[in-house]
């Protein structure tokens, strides 16, 4: 067996065992596992645009809403009584994205860099607008609805429980990934890379860089409407937010916190975000500034996003000289979790104060009881945020020092 | 790199704990607490929250204490179905939601799915504000139960009051631009041409649900249709700035509303309401001639200027689980149902009864007008409603297309 | 009908002048420096969120002159301290940068005044009608929004046209290197240039925000349609952002007057639409409710059709 057969097979077998792992076999864990593969092809999709051809897309969702809403229309004829097996269906979504992107996608990417952002943008509130406008597609604010056990049993299985569901969505999850890996792998894909970096060049070499475009944001728009279509089976409803401008922010959010030059950056960053948005909810209310905190954070310290950071550190791993970068890690870390809890705390007090005033002035953070209404929290957490910036400010010449040992090559931007 | 993808996976393994203790009644309450509809879900939550601890000090149903859980699903539907999930996993057998008619739908679809799916496991959905006609109606189902007065009975009462005013010649109906507007809508105009056949409805509006700005134009309309009643289903924002455009160019109309004394609007009419305009609801701080004393207790435990004592169908909904409780003498879902259907009960404001062939609860209404000279003021204002008329729950009853389909 | 003329027109220079006020800091931002400040209406909203709290504390006037002015200071600092550090990077980055910011200016609106909408009612000393025609009143705040937008529009025209440092940041639009190389200070231009941006939005802010709703949301209810002026009028040209903020408040403002359907159209011309036909639904669509899709149509149109904009003077 070929290398990549080998890691294709062990990731197609962690795929499978996943909803059995303790503590991922419960029915909200196997709901999270499902969500996150949805959101996994839908970043990898929008990876396409934005890691490898460089074009920043603010209405990706077009694509994936209009794949849903595809889909949902689909499963409705086969609950009336079309012979068609369940995991067939999102493939209705994978041919309305494409149908999608190469209507838009012929027009938008004329233009690349801001210009195209612009015409996403626009035509992103556009079809939302009229997502609302037109009920009988769209089935204005309450959404279209199906039920995905009145279809014809495949093998016996009637897809209710949501484990049958996992397995379709990973399924085609990794079938997108192969395609997308497939993809980037042909000349065309090759050709993106060369006009994302220098469009003048590939223009120079014979490659027309619209045509290029056009064709990465056709197959972009149909892998995106797939994972419409999975969301679709999955939620049993699809609504207007599905084409919306927030699901958009998302998954831009996903590929580039979970790095948009590499592949498995956006997987990453679907998983991570994922699961944020469904669990951090649940401790904080504050949960989207932290999101939006860490996403500057990556813009500003880490333009590789969270897969260019593990596969930095794993690459001075595998050349054995972590050990200086670790031990100054072991002088920095500290530093910055102690600026992290400091903030932390007075973030979460001022909004409990704000948003939450009815819950009382009492409460508890990092197992410290502590009353908002008294300034004490405020200086003792403001002070340890700043004594954190300050060591930090200290450790941070020594990681870099260290950083510069192990890989002198490299700027130091991990 | 392919590893990396299922390494998080297996990480995201520990993160999760989902252990189900089985000790409490766990009630999950699910609507917006954060994002632009957050206002109206943390004003009912602590509705929820004060009703399941007076119920738990009086020693709780059947031994069994409340364990209220709150979710937040931002008014999204989609958001409210993983939340749904999740409550389920966590062992919740009531679900409480009410922000939202498109919400509703989700969760009443996903709740029936869900216990045809799951026997020996099934959930309860009781809705406290979502009023689409068509979830007692085409959409009914066992496991739903509706406290709040739907679209048509509430636009019922309206329309006698509107009748029993001769001064009232044109009507300007603006709503929003969705299922709730439009039956709001459509049930004002077929009940003013029975009711009313000479008054002339001069304007139908549906404007884009919350997305409007500046309703300038619209109070320009409506100035230059010469109407001199409003009717509006609008809710918070749209409600709110709708008052403000008004108020600005000095328009006098009569404004008969489903929300105008929800949260912020009476501050945003101000005087100019006074006489004006009007609301029907199940209840008022006006309603009775001495406050209920859990509105007392509540404005003891929660005083902010914005904690209005404003869902008295939700101490409706927790008299009647209290009641059936007592009468099914569990706390399992499908006897807990079987007991609330055709449920009867007297409170403070007149018997109320669940009707057994659609869910819908039929509780007294009251139409009310804005007034200066109210007892007591809402919003830290000196301005509240003082009843017009009440509507006995009897009368409100409507016919209904439902065909309920019980189990085993 | 001649009423409503009066008072839509009345109503869409207003809201026109609003919009230009946002604009035009965006456009200057955008020319100097090449980005496109997705945290724009962001500033827009601090600028109502300042007015409200300073407001309180130290009266109305005051704070009108005041919540711009922090507006600009937060501009100043995001400028220095955060988006000079990604310059380096390409634009898109930058785009990122802001569009990061706008999510934490949002949620740090939320931790400081709540999720609700915040009553930021129009001062007593403004809130009066100023005349009244036709039976409808005009409040003095909305012809003191027109004339401060007008002010600031003058302003502008001078400060770019006859000052030195206009002169330069006009040099530096067309020949940044140039005019580092004759000794001034271009990334001291930019801090002064955002800030003037950020200032311009908080004090359309000032006065939108009691004309509107002041709450978390209205960042992003007004953001894209800022865009949407800013490319019709043309990237980088004010003259382009005065037109067609006009424009699209005037006829955003009339399109809510107008009852009228596609279906009235061909009723009208004598086409008879099938009862089946799939397209039924939107023809039945009124311009009214059709009015908030109508500048993301232009936006679309003009991009296609010509991506400068009415007034712009390059692509991209």
């Amino acid at each position: 067996m070929s290398r990549a057969g080998r890691r294709l097979a062990v990731c197609a077998a962690l795929l499978a065992a996943l909803p059995w792992v303790p503590g991922l076999d419960g029915g909200f864990a196997r709901s999270l596992l499902t969500q996150m593969g949805i959101a996994a092809i839908f970043a990898i999709s929008y990876n396409l645009l934005l890691g490898q051809t460089g074009l920043l897309s603010f209405g990706h969702a077009v694509y994936f809403g209009l794949g849903g809403y595809a889909a949902i229309h689909l499963l409705r004829a086969v609950n009336a009584g079309l012979p068609l097996p369940l995991p067939l269906v999102p493939l209705a979504g994978l041919a309305a994205g494409l149908v999608a992107g190469i209507a838009i996608g012929a027009v938008a990417t004329r233009r690349a860099g801001t210009i195209f952002a612009l015409i996403t943008l626009g035509v992103g509130e556009l079809v939302h607008a009229a997502s609302l406008m037109l009920p009988a597609f769209f089935g204005g604010e309450e959404g279209v609805t199906a039920s995905r056990t009145r279809a014809p049993h495949l093998f016996g299985l009637d897809f209710g429980s949501q484990v049958q569901v996992y397995y379709v969505v990973a399924f085609w999850l990794v079938a997108a990934a192969l395609a997308a890996l497939a993809f980037m792998r042909t000349p065309v894909g090759r050709m993106c890379n060369a006009v994302r970096d220098n469009p003048e060049r590939a223009e120079f070499i014979g490659y027309n860089p619209q045509r290029i475009r056009f064709i990465a944001c056709s197959v972009a728009a149909a892998l995106a409407g797939l994972a419409g279509g999975l969301h679709a089976i999955n939620y049993e409803i699809v609504t207007s937010e599905a084409v919306g401008a927030a699901r958009s922010g998302e998954v831009l959010l996903m590929v580039y916190i979970g790095g948009v030059h590499h592949f498995a950056g956006a997987i990453l960053g679907a998983v991570a975000i994922t699961w944020l948005q469904v669990s951090l909810s649940d401790y904080t209310s504050a949960w989207l500034l932290y999101l939006g905190l860490f996403f500057m954070a990556i813009i500003l310290y880490a333009p590789g996003g969270l897969a260019g950071i593990l596969a930095r550190h794993a690459a001075i791993v595998r050349a054995r000289a972590a050990g200086p970068v670790m031990l100054a890690y072991a002088f920095a870390l500290p530093a910055a979790l102690l600026m992290i809890a400091g903030s932390a705390t007075l973030i979460e007090i001022a909004y409990r104060l704000s948003t939450r005033p009815e819950a009382g002035a009492r409460m508890r953070l990092f197992w410290i009881p502590m009353n908002a209404a008294t300034p004490w929290p405020w200086i003792g957490a403001a002070l340890v945020a700043l004594a954190g910036y300050l060591l930090l400010k200290r450790a941070a010449p020594r990681v870099r020092a260290a950083w510069d040992l192990a890989s002198p090559a490299e700027a130091v931007r991990g | 790199m392919r590893t990396i993808p299922c390494l998080t996976s297996l990480a995201v393994a520990m993160l999760l704990n989902c252990g189900t203790a089985a000790a409490d009644l766990k009630i999950a309450y699910i609507d917006p607490l954060s994002g632009g509809a957050a206002s109206a879900g943390v004003n009912s939550q602590k509705h929820v929250q004060f009703y399941a601890d007076k119920i738990n000090a009086a020693g709780g149903l059947n031994g069994e204490k409340i364990e209220v859980l709150s979710y937040d699903n931002k008014v999204n539907p989609q958001e409210s179905l993983i939340m749904l999930k999740k409550a389920i996993d966590e062992g919740a057998r009531i679900v409480i939601q009410g922000n939202g008619s498109a919400v509703a739908h989700a969760i009443t679809d996903a709740v029936l799915k869900h216990n045809e799916r799951n026997p020996g496991k099934e959930v309860l959905y009781f809705n406290y504000a979502a009023i689409d006609p068509a979830l007692t109606n085409e959409k009914c189902h066992f496991w739903h139960f509706r406290f709040d007065a739907d679209v048509d009975m509430k636009m019922a009462a309206l329309t006698d009051a509107i009748a029993q005013d001769p001064k009232i010649r044109k009507v300007y109906l603006i709503n929003q631009d969705y299922s709730f507007g439009k039956a709001v809508s459509a049930a004002a105009k077929s009940m003013l041409k029975a009711k009313r056949p000479d008054i002339e409805i001069v304007g139908d509006e549906l404007h884009p649900l919350q997305k409007v700005q500046d309703f300038s134009p619209y109070v320009a309309k409506i100035k230059a249709s010469g109407a001199d009643t409003v009717i509006t289903g609008n809710w918070s924002n749209d409600m709110l700035l709708l008052f403000k455009a008004g108020k600005d160019a000095g328009l006098k109309v009569n404004w008969y509303t489903y929300y105008g004394g929800g949260l912020g609007s009476v501050p945003a009419i101000g005087k100019d309401g006074v006489g004006m305009l009007k609301q029907v609801t199940e209840y008022h701080n006006n309603a009775l001639p001495q406050p209920d004393p859990d509105e007392v207790a509540f404005k003891k435990r929660y005083t902010g200027t914005a904690d209005e004592f404003y869902y008295w169908r939700l101490k409706n909904t927790f008299a009647m689980l209290v009641a059936a409780a007592a009468k099914a003498k569990s706390n399992d879902p499908v006897k807990l149902a079987r007991a609330l259907e055709g449920m009867k009960l007297d409170t403070p404001t007149g018997p109320i009864e669940m009707r057994a062939d659609n869910h819908q609860l039929l509780q007294p209404l009251f139409v009310s007008t804005l007034s200066d000279k109210a007892k007591h003021g809402i919003e830290g204002t000196n301005l509240g409603f003082v009843t017009d008329r009440k509507i006995d729950a009897a009368q409100t009853a409507l016919p209904t297309t439902c065909k309920m389909q019980r189990p085993g | 009908m001649l009423e409503i003329a009066a008072f839509s027109l009345l109503n869409g220079v207003v809201y026109g002048l609003m919009l230009f006020m946002l604009s035009s800091g965006l456009t200057l931002i955008f020319s100097l420096m090449g980005v496109l400040n997705f945290a724009h209406a962001s500033f827009f909203m601090l600028g109502a969120y300042f007015s409200f709290q300073l407001g309180r504390w130290i009266g109305f006037w005051p704070a009108l002159v005041l919540a711009p002015l922090a507006c600009a200071v937060v501009g100043a600092l995001v400028e220095r301290f955060g988006l000079r550090r990604v310059h380096g990077q390409g634009h898109v980055a930058e785009i990122l940068f802001t569009f990061g910011l706008s999510y934490v200016i949002g949620e740090l609106v939320i931790m400081a005044w709540g999720r609700g909408p915040i009553e930021n009612r129009v001062p007593a000393a403004i809130d009066f009608p100023l005349f009244t025609l036709m039976g409808t009143n005009y409040p003095f705040y909305k012809a003191m929004m027109m004339a401060i937008s007008v002010g600031m529009f003058a302003f502008l025209w001078v400060a770019f046209r006859r000052t030195r440092v206009g002169l330069v940041i006009q040099a530096a639009l067309t020949h940044p290197r140039m005019v580092g190389a004759l000794g001034h200070d271009v990334p001291r231009l930019f801090v002064l240039v955002f800030a003037v941006g950020s200032g311009l939005a908080g004090l359309a802010g000032v006065i939108g925000g009691f004309a509107l709703l002041t709450e978390p949301n209205m960042a992003v209810a007004l953001g894209p349609i800022v865009f949407v002026v800013v490319v019709v009028g043309g990237l980088g040209s004010i003259p382009g952002a005065f037109i067609a903020s006009m424009a699209i408040g005037i006829v955003q403002t009339f399109a809510v007057a107008l009852d009228y359907s596609l279906a009235d159209a061909f009723r009208a011309a004598g086409i008879a639409v099938a009862p089946g036909s799939a397209l039924r639904e939107l023809y039945a669509i009124k311009i009214a409710q059709a009015a908030p899709i109508i500048p993301y149509f232009l936006l679309v149109l003009m991009l296609i059709v010509r991506p400068r904009g009415i007034m712009g003077t390059r692509d991209q």
